[in-house]
């Protein structure tokens, strides 16, 4: 169970005040990264709820971002990304998968149309340097575009829960942008874009500032409420919520039908993979992405085979509804909700239930 | 979560768990895992016990302890029959975080081989591997 000391490992602008907050870091995509911190007996579950039923802050500068812009940014992005981005109007946000040729998923990832030939991709920490390849290789080709990597100009700070966006209301100077659209406000004093977007399953915003504005924004809203919140919050509230953890249940073996996120894939748009996905669609896949949930006891782990085909991506205890839960790739015919499924956890077979998702949903108010 | 300690009157294997010798005929000892163990774990969630009866082979796993994030074998550090398991550990295993060795403990074992204890550490060996 030892841990080599960290080599290297980049740290974000938010480094100092994670170390401050008593915070477990651990190698994360090469950055060294807040997993829960200090203070709680349970910090991961305490952390957790903090986003359930308050407001919970993380730091999620790792995440890298590309700017593409000019006369033809559309053009390039209707190519790169499976989603139609004509229907984004300025202000506005998408999500989509990065396909290759055969269909297999490079990268899922939020663009913001910032203004009418601007838009701001972010991307995943251990994809960054190979998505902005992808970008910068397909955009020769492209006319009137330009791909800027903007990695190193943003901080990136996610504020999720019931009472996230009253906390950022109060600092902010003018009210904020609705769910899946994102404005430039001043936040505390600071420049920041404000994107009604996260990863949670929670209402709140996603916030980019300049990196020397981010401890102070952070600390301030630390300071009205916001629980700091690692990644071992982040990847529990996610997978309740049923989405995909790049390098977990998304890969480039995998395409999107499969995974379950044909809704974010437009063919008709053209954009490379879109043949492989078009005949996915309609010739169905042999394995498919479902949500699982153990009714005994255990917790299925990334890898149990499950029996009679198919393998766990994603596996945790959920804090919300107590027992072990999951997302598994299964032959399709057994991916039926209500589904029952045997799971080989370390030996031990577990009883499992296909469930609807996502698996976590908060009661109506 | 508690803090750091390795209580002298231990008995410690490398892979972090300890074992309180009872001493008598036969000898009988409880075993659990340090508080280094759980602090890397974290959180510790799920803690299914051995069936009593279980034999257990010193530096063999013999259990599991799982975190939120992470599942971690439980080596043996002796031989021997389980002949107890800590029921209130398995219902609540938070305990194991909170007093790892007192509430937190994970088996009592009737030992095959006492001598074994020969080829353990005391918490000043085992407080050295930690590095500081």
């Amino acid at each position: 169970m030892s841990t080599p000391a960290p080599q290297l490992l980049r740290r974000t602008p938010l480094f100092e005040c994670h170390r401050g907050a008593g915070a477990r870091l651990v190698d994360f995509a090469g950055w060294e990264m807040p997993v829960f911190y200090g203070g709680a007996p349970n910090p991961i579950v305490a952390e957790h709820m903090a986003v359930r039923e308050a407001c919970g802050i993380f730091d999620v500068s790792h995440m890298g971002q590309i700017e593409t812009c000019g006369p033809g940014a559309l053009a390039l992005l209707q190519r790169l990304l499976s989603n139609d981005l004509v229907k984004v109007a300025p202000g506005g946000a998408q999500y989509s998968v990065l396909c290759r040729e055969d269909g297999g998923v490079l990268d899922d990832l939020f663009t913001y149309r910032l203004e009418a030939e601007r838009y701001l991709t972010v991307t995943n920490a251990a994809n960054h340097v190979q998505d902005l390849a992808w970008f910068a290789a397909h955009a020769i080709d492209t006319p009137d575009v330009r791909v800027v990597d903007c990695i190193d100009h943003w901080a990136m700070l996610a504020v999720q829960g019931p009472l996230a966006r009253e906390i950022v209301q109060a600092v902010s100077d003018a009210p904020l942008p609705a769910r899946m659209t994102a404005e430039p406000r001043r936040l505390a004093g600071a420049q920041t874009l404000v994107c009604g977007t996260g990863y949670t399953g929670e209402d709140g915003v996603e916030l980019l500032c300049e990196p020397e504005d981010a401890a102070g924004l952070w600390d301030e809203l630390v300071r009205r409420g916001a629980m700091p919140a690692g990644l071992g919050a982040r990847d529990t509230l996610r997978l309740e919520a049923c989405f995909h953890l790049y390098g977990n249940d998304l890969t480039v073996q995998r395409g999107p039908i499969e995974a379950g996120l044909g809704w974010c894939c437009k063919e008709d748009t053209g954009f490379i993979g879109s043949d492989a996905v078009r005949a996915a669609r309609e010739h169905g896949t042999a394995e498919r992405l479902v949500a699982f949930a153990i009714d005994g006891p255990g917790i299925a782990r990334p890898g149990n085979p499950v029996v009679g085909g198919g393998e766990v991506t994603s596996g945790t205890l959920s804090p919300c509804l107590k027992s072990g839960i999951g997302l598994a790739y299964v032959p399709s015919e057994r991916s039926a909700t209500g589904t029952r499924l045997e799971i080989d956890v370390r030996g031990k077979m577990r009883s499992a239930v296909v469930k609807d998702k996502p698996l976590y949903r908060k009661a109506p108010a | 979560m508690s803090d750091a300690s390795y209580p002298a009157d231990l008995l410690y294997h490398p892979e972090h768990d300890w074992a309180r010798m009872e001493d008598g005929e036969p000898a009988h000892a409880t075993l659990g895992i340090t508080w280094y163990a759980q602090d890397q774990l974290g959180e510790v969630v799920f803690f299914e016990a051995p069936a009593v009866g279980t034999m257990l082979s010193q530096n063999e796993p013999y259990t599991e302890v799982e975190s939120v994030k992470a599942v971690s074998d439980v080596v043996a550090p002796l031989s021997g029959e389980v002949v107890e398991i800590n029921a209130a550990a398995a219902e609540n295993p938070g305990v194991i975080n909170a007093d790892p060795y007192g509430e937190g403990w994970l088996v009592k074992v009737r030992l095959s081989d006492p001598s074994e204890r020969e080829r353990l550490l005391d918490a000043t060996a085992y407080t050295a591997t930690l590095g500081g």
